[in-house]
């Protein structure tokens, strides 16, 4: 098990340099030169120079990489250009914020798209199993900004019952923040629950004809015994999967979530700082959106392994 | 047939349909603006009602169908311009060439679509085949990840020993032994990549990175409708709706077609 902990840790570790060098050549591929960006456009040219040598933009490229990359290992992730501001609590703000939509969405996708899983599958064939079938079908082909324009049409519009968009701090009373939060968490919850569902309800079916489970029952467990600790564990391995590829479609789907409901987060970080070519920002944001993402399989990864013997042992792992 | 083929064609087939015909049956221009019909509810004139600038929403709809479908398709081609020939050498040379295109098919695949797809339009400025080009980008990965399965299965098959025995070349073994026999399963991947394509373009241009004004690309008529949410919900409706039925038609085609592909899978399906 030490030696797979490794080998998954060493392949994140690899996965970030990759995606750095990624993100620091696609962004240096920008025609606009940074001293310009900076300067404006009517800079006298001399000026110019002065700047680029001074930001060190005229040294070879791998240079510029290797001292980007260390600064970022010592935890100085540059300052952001449109801000004048150093990047690191800039983005330190964001992540939490948007870590409170993420993990409160991804806890209710868990329980109620696992719980509505099971009851379909228990339900199997009868009128309540076809229900849910169909609106997860539904809701696998709603894209997230449509959901989000729903989810204010009905509940702001309409209802009136929470504000259309904005952010408040906890600080402005527990209920007024609360009342910000629920309108992304909702849409996030809405657009993700349907794989999670889909999944658990398929192999729940498949796990529940399977003999051990017959064999429970002989054994005259009662059935929620038989559910809960024989099946339900069981058809819970591949939900895990899926459920660690969601925390990272989550990081991708505050993107949009969050430039709809003007909720400063670190998804309208980047779309901010690509708005405004504000390219430190970009790259420290993308990386930092890469390294959860990766850090998300990984725990998966763990908790798979170990819930799964026949991984534990095996070698074929990646 | 599979019903749900059957009810998926018929569903993406009226939407092609409706696409490539947008501009003899769109029954007002699109993009004529005009102060006098703004925000006209639903009417027998106006079916879908009209926008801000007073332009008919199902015209513009009808003529948005066409950008979604090429936005679909055209990322889609080139994800497998590239895809396919990577994932063939990865499955047929193996070994080191293997290992080093999958693990960077990893790498890429580690960081989430949505992302990679901003990282590349960061770069330009933004138009609607620029996004085509950046989501066919995103998903070149999962293309070369399953040629390089069907590839690997294919590559001890007897028939590639005979055309090795004959001395034919690489690249004739690849892509006309290989290749034609690696379709089916292709086709069916990428049709399901038509519809994430399809979803990653619109929620771009939604951001605004994407398609432009007054383009009546799906995704920035629901991010242009937004101001107008609580007086003129049709704007966003429209759109969202015709979206989530295409999206429904592929993945009904995929699903149906990927059961007849896969005996193991349909004998699943059947049971469930």
């Amino acid at each position: 098990m030490a030696g797979y902990i490794l080998r998954r840790l060493a392949f994140v570790a690899l996965v970030l340099v990759a995606v750095s060098i990624l993100v620091f050549g696609i962004t240096s591929l920008l025609p606009a030169n940074v001293a310009y960006l900076i300067l404006g456009p009517f800079a006298p040219p001399e000026q110019v120079r002065a700047l680029e040598l001074k930001l060190g933009l005229t040294d070879p490229i791998w240079q510029q990489y290797w001292r980007w990359a260390s600064g970022i290992l010592r935890g100085d992730l540059g300052e952001s250009m449109l801000m004048n501001r150093p990047i690191a609590p800039l983005l330190w703000e964001a992540i939490v914020r948007s870590l409170t939509l993420t993990v409160t969405s991804f806890i209710l996708i868990g329980v109620i798209g696992v719980g509505l899983g099971v009851i379909a599958a228990l339900r199997h064939g009868r009128p309540l199993d076809h229900t849910v079938s169909v609106a997860t079908y539904l809701g696998i082909a709603v894209p997230e900004f449509f959901w989000a324009i729903v989810v204010i049409l009905v509940f702001a519009a309409w209802l009136g019952w929470l504000p259309s968009s904005g952010y408040e701090p906890l600080s402005a009373g527990y209920w007024i923040w609360l009342q910000h939060i629920i309108a992304p968490v909702m849409t996030l919850v809405f657009g993700h629950l349907a794989h999670v569902s889909r999944l658990t309800r398929s192999s729940m079916i498949e796990v529940m004809q399977s003999p051990y489970v017959t064999a429970a029952r002989a054994k005259g467990l009662p059935e929620r015994v038989v559910v809960i600790r024989h099946a339900l564990r069981n058809a819970l391995l591949p939900t895990i999967t899926v459920l660690a590829l969601d925390f990272g479609r989550l990081m991708g789907g505050i993107v949009v979530v969050e430039t709809v409901f003007a909720y400063p987060g670190l998804g309208r970080l980047l779309v901010f700082s690509i708005q405004n070519r504000d390219l430190p920002t970009l790259q420290a944001a993308i990386l930092v959106v890469a390294a959860i993402y990766a850090l998300a399989n990984f725990a998966a990864d763990l908790l798979y392994a170990w819930l799964n013997p026949k991984i534990r042992y095996g070698r074929s792992v990646a | 047939m599979p019903l749900q083929l059957k009810a998926g064609l018929l569903i993406v087939g009226t939407i092609v349909l409706l696409g490539l015909l947008a501009p003899w049956i769109a029954p007002h221009p699109w993009d004529t603006i005009s102060m006098r019909t703004r925000f006209l509810p639903p009417s027998a004139t106006y079916w879908l009602g009209t926008d801000e600038y007073g332009r008919d929403v199902l015209s513009r709809l009808l003529m948005g169908t066409r950008l979604s479908l090429a936005m679909g398709v055209s990322a889609t081609l080139v994800s497998l311009a590239f895809g396919v020939p990577i994932g063939l050498a990865a499955g047929y040379f193996r070994g080191k060439t293997d290992e080093l295109l999958m693990r960077s098919a990893d790498v890429l695949m580690a960081v989430p679509p949505i992302m990679l797809g901003l990282l590349v339009l960061a770069v330009t400025p933004p138009s609607l085949w620029k996004t085509a080009v950046a989501v066919g980008f995103v998903y070149i990965p999962p293309i070369a990840r399953v040629t390089r399965s069907v590839t690997l299965a294919l590559a001890n098959e007897e028939f590639i020993q005979a055309a090795r025995a004959r001395a034919e070349s690489t690249s004739y073994i690849l892509f006309r032994e290989i290749l034609p026999n690696a379709w089916p399963p292709l086709i069916v991947e990428a049709s399901l990549r038509v519809t994430y394509a399809i979803l990653l373009g619109s929620a771009l241009s939604f951001l605004g990175l994407g398609a432009q004004p007054p383009s009546s690309d799906w995704g920035l008529m629901i991010s242009e409708a937004r101001s107008f949410i609580d007086r003129a919900p049709w704007i966003a409706l429209a759109p969202g709706f015709a979206m989530c039925l295409l999206v429904i038609g592929i993945n009904l085609v995929g699903d149906g077609a990927r059961e007849r592909l896969d005996p193991r899978l349909k004998a699943r399906v059947g049971k469930s």
